[in-house]
């Protein structure tokens, strides 16, 4: 303590080193960011020091002697004004730094590390309007046909004539996951056809908040199919939101009901192999479809059609044929083009020593 | 055609069910060995930054994962541990899955009683804490204040282990052993990142290769990828375990899968020279 | 007016939710959380009605003494037992020695490794049944299966010596160069997605159906 206090009234001249405060930039206020220079021969340990307007310094926390900054996160207020200054700890020679000029901390509006995806969403998002503005006037554009999306209506006619059943598993993850919103969407436009079809449709959910709002779903399709008094209760029902015990009742499913449509679209995980393999030993026809990009080996060797990442997320528009989802299909494409000649040309430049269009989009 | 292809093509699946499940059990019993394990370049780069840890020194070792994934992250949980140990390192044990703490315990307690260890000595478990990357944050500024007791709800200003223990300026290495999220990634990310602390990690094999990336950046000192990760780490400090045992029943079932893969090529023939015809 | 209050509340939520991402201010960033935790409050309340569902459906089974309907009750009184067994421990349903615990560790956890082994047994039948080479895709990639299943075990490198440096190279070069084709692909679909279920185009999740 006495060596602290000598350190900070007689500081030995040489051996200060100016210190910078700034106010954290992008983030939500509260902080202070310091830096400074290495060291020649750096200390055990630095101890921070902080005054708040019109009171003394005093220690706030003791960081490594090797870094070179430090984030101060310990209650400030916004809009005050702090000064800040390193002692070294412990040491033969007092080292520390000169006081800091004030920093105010502040939050921001705008996060700028962000700016790289900002711009890609808004250049997506404007691509987005003008193709629902070409196809509300009329524009056609074609698409590539996806062999597992025309597969789904055969399966369920092939399913309504041997008079079986589909079953729809839309994967193991909750409703927050965007690709079992995916999967709610599809199947809106699965339950549109058995309902058309009169064709038995099962779906285990995997949890609660999956099971509402498939049975919303379903509910909804078979009342715009106006095939209300069709839908039933038990269609949609909740097993479980344990991995290997909703596999195990899905399989129970498969080998009871023998459904002769199996639908797996959503997330899976390890689980995928054993539906798959199980759901080909019935003899069902099975079209499954996931982002999950390690388990698509699986479904591509045991399914008969498998729709890869974009492919399962372009099904909703594939199957409803809506002119304005089939635009944003289009501003989909369009941006991958956009996004490749950008990194050609990121590494082209980069090749020759510019590293600034790969920087902006660098991420963390 | 053929009579032996078209018998191939009719095989009862469960006769490939059998045959699988006596290449695995075979070794697991008989304990015969059929190859050694080579670490590769990775597992020695675990190995060689456990070994560059000075004796007294703390490392923390976090343990993400749960029951679902133990047959390949406990071996190289349990080995990294023994090998801590092994060198009068201190640990410091935290858990991100609800399900790990149980695991973390077992380890520990297993590895203290062959070295000699004892609970908040020598090593302490601070247990599970919810909050994924903002437990990470919050350490960076005080493990104590983050975990101000144990899994035992010992307080940790009264353990010798943490004495002196604020943040991750006193920790020597950071062992990440991970089933997927929250993990490795996060701690390169929030911890490696801000505080450079430097760090190796144990993953399940089908997500090795997206943590390559940060061992090519040097934010990883080395990587064990499952059981063969952990295996050719059991080969580097010379203790065969689980993952060694495991090994040769791999190799046996890889090597089987491929012969399958042939094998109903070769059945499926006839039945294509039946449709060219 | 039923149709369209759900769907202006997606709007506007999502929208909200998307400027949070980029607003680190207190003033958006405090009800970005807030929104985040009313997300879990919500699914919470979901269990109740998944409970209700699943005890629902089996009972009427057992019942009307439908097929396998004695499994039916096996899984009601696992069900009803774990739930009074795991509330009546309280805050320390977890701690060691819990009988809820012991529930998990013996039962559960001994079946989940169970169904997670069956993929063994499960790929080498679909390796046999369904890995067919017709085109020279598939040859391709049947070498690079059987380079990195041989190369991945010790007895890769007793085969030779570069079946283990072959698949390192195989699954960190052009393995990782597809799979971020696929994910930049299906990140994209996961903005497409998200903006016409904002903008309201994508109506088909929510009820009355899209059409």
């Amino acid at each position: 303590m006495l060596f602290l206090l000598l350190a900070l009234l007689f500081p030995q001249r040489g051996l200060a080193f100016p210190l910078r405060a700034v106010d954290t930039p992008n983030d939500g206020g509260g902080r202070v960011t310091l830096s400074w220079q290495a060291q020649p021969t750096p200390p055990e340990s630095w101890q921070v020091l902080r005054a708040a307007p019109g009171q003394p310094m005093v220690p706030i926390d003791t960081i490594g002697g090797a870094l070179t900054t430090y984030t101060d996160e310990n209650g400030l207020r916004n809009g005050t004004a702090y000064q800040y200054r390193l002692v070294a700890l412990p040491g033969a020679v007092a080292l520390a730094s000169d006081p800091s000029l004030p920093a105010v901390p502040g939050a921001s509006w705008f996060d700028l590390t962000k700016i790289n995806v900002a711009v890609v969403l808004a250049v997506f998002f404007a691509l987005v309007l003008y193709y629902i503005g070409q196809s509300e006037r009329g524009k056609v554009w074609r698409f590539r046909t996806i062999a597992g999306l025309n597969a789904i209506e055969e399966a369920i006619g092939r399913s309504t004539e041997m008079g079986k059943g589909v079953l729809y598993v839309p994967g193991v993850q909750d409703i927050d996951d965007i690709q079992t919103i995916a999967s709610m969407i599809i199947l809106g436009n699965v339950a549109r056809m058995t309902a058309k079809y009169e064709t038995p449709l099962y779906v285990p959910a995997n949890s609660p908040a999956v099971y509402t709002v498939a049975d919303e779903v379903v509910k909804g399709a078979y009342t715009d199919a106006g095939r209300a008094d069709a839908y039933r209760a038990d269609q949609v029902r909740y097993i479980t939101s344990e991995q290997f015990a909703y596999v195990a009742a899905v399989n129970g499913m498969m080998l009871r009901e023998r459904p002769a449509a199996n639908l797996l679209l959503g997330a899976f995980f390890a689980e995928s192999l054993l539906l798959a393999e199980t759901g080909h030993e019935t003899g069902a026809i099975q079209i499954a479809g996931t982002a999950n990009v390690h388990q698509l080996p699986f479904f591509v060797v045991a399914c008969d059609y498998t729709l890869i990442g974009e492919e399962y997320y372009a099904a909703s528009a594939y199957l409803s044929k809506d002119s304005r989802l089939l635009g944003s299909l289009k501003a989909s494409d369009t941006i991958k083009i956009l996004l490749v000649i950008t990194i050609l040309l990121a590494t082209l430049l980069l090749t020759f020593g510019y590293s600034g269009l790969g920087e902006f989009f660098a991420t963390q | 055609m053929s009579p032996g292809l078209a018998d191939l093509r009719r095989l009862d699946r469960r006769w490939i069910f059998l045959a699988v499940g006596l290449l695995v059990v075979m070794p697991l019993i008989t304990g015969f060995h059929i190859a050694p394990v080579r670490p590769s370049a990775r597992a020695r780069g675990f190995y060689d930054a456990i070994e560059r840890v000075p004796p007294g020194s703390t490392v923390l070792v976090a343990g993400d994962y749960d029951p679902g994934t133990i047959a390949e992250n406990y071996p190289m949980h349990l080995a990294a541990t023994r090998h801590l140990m092994s060198r009068n390192v201190k640990i410091v044990a935290v858990e991100l899955y609800p399900g790990g703490p149980p695991l973390a315990d077992r380890v520990l307690h297993l590895a203290g009683e062959e070295y000699h260890k004892r609970e908040g000595y020598d090593y302490v478990n601070l247990g599970y804490k919810s909050g994924n990357e903002v437990v990470m944050s919050q350490m960076g500024s005080s493990i104590p204040r983050t975990f101000p007791v144990d899994r035992r709800n010992v307080p940790v200003a009264q353990l010798p282990v943490m004495k002196g223990v604020e943040n991750f300026s006193q920790i020597a290495l950071l062992v990440s052993v991970s089933a997927g999220y929250p993990g490795t990634k996060e701690w390169v990310q929030q911890v490696v990142s801000r505080y450079h602390v430097p760090m190796v990690a144990g993953v399940t094999a089908v997500s090795a290769p997206e943590y390559y990336p940060y061992l090519q950046a040097g934010q990883l000192q080395g990587l064990l990828g499952g059981m063969a990760g952990a295996a050719e780490y059991e080969a580097l400090v010379k203790q065969p375990g689980l993952a060694m045992r495991g090994m040769d029943a791999q190799s046996l079932a890889h090597v089987f899968i491929a012969l399958m893969i042939i094998l109903g090529n070769l059945a499926a023939l006839p039945q294509r020279r039946g449709e060219r015809k | 007016m039923r149709r369209e209050i759900p769907l202006l509340i997606s709007m506007v939520t999502g929208i909200f939710v998307l400027v949070g991402f980029f607003v680190p201010h207190p003033a958006i960033r405090t009800l970005y959380d807030d929104i985040q935790q009313w997300v879990i409050i919500v699914v919470a309340f979901t269990y109740v009605l998944g409970m209700a569902n699943v005890l629902r459906i089996n009972w009427t089974q057992v019942s009307r003494r439908e097929r396998d309907w004695p499994y039916k009750i096996v899984l009601i009184v696992g069900v009803v037992a774990t739930m009074v067994i795991g509330f009546s421990e309280g805050t320390h349903y977890l701690d060691d020695g819990s009988k809820f615990s012991w529930i998990y560790n013996t039962f559960y956890s001994a079946m989940a490794a169970t169904m997670f082994s069956l993929l063994a047994f499960f790929i080498a039948s679909a390796a046999f049944r369904a890995f067919r080479v017709r085109t020279v895709e598939a040859f391709l990639l049947a070498i690079a299966a059987f380079v990195l299943m041989l190369g991945r075990v010790p007895i890769g490198s007793l085969i030779h010596p570069i079946l283990p440096e072959a698949a390192d190279w195989l699954m960190e070069i052009p393995q990782n160069a597809a799979k971020r084709g696929i994910l930049m692909g299906a990140a994209l679909g996961v903005m497409a997605t998200g903006f016409r279920i904002i903008l309201g185009i994508e109506r088909t999740y929510g009820s009355e159906g899209g059409s």
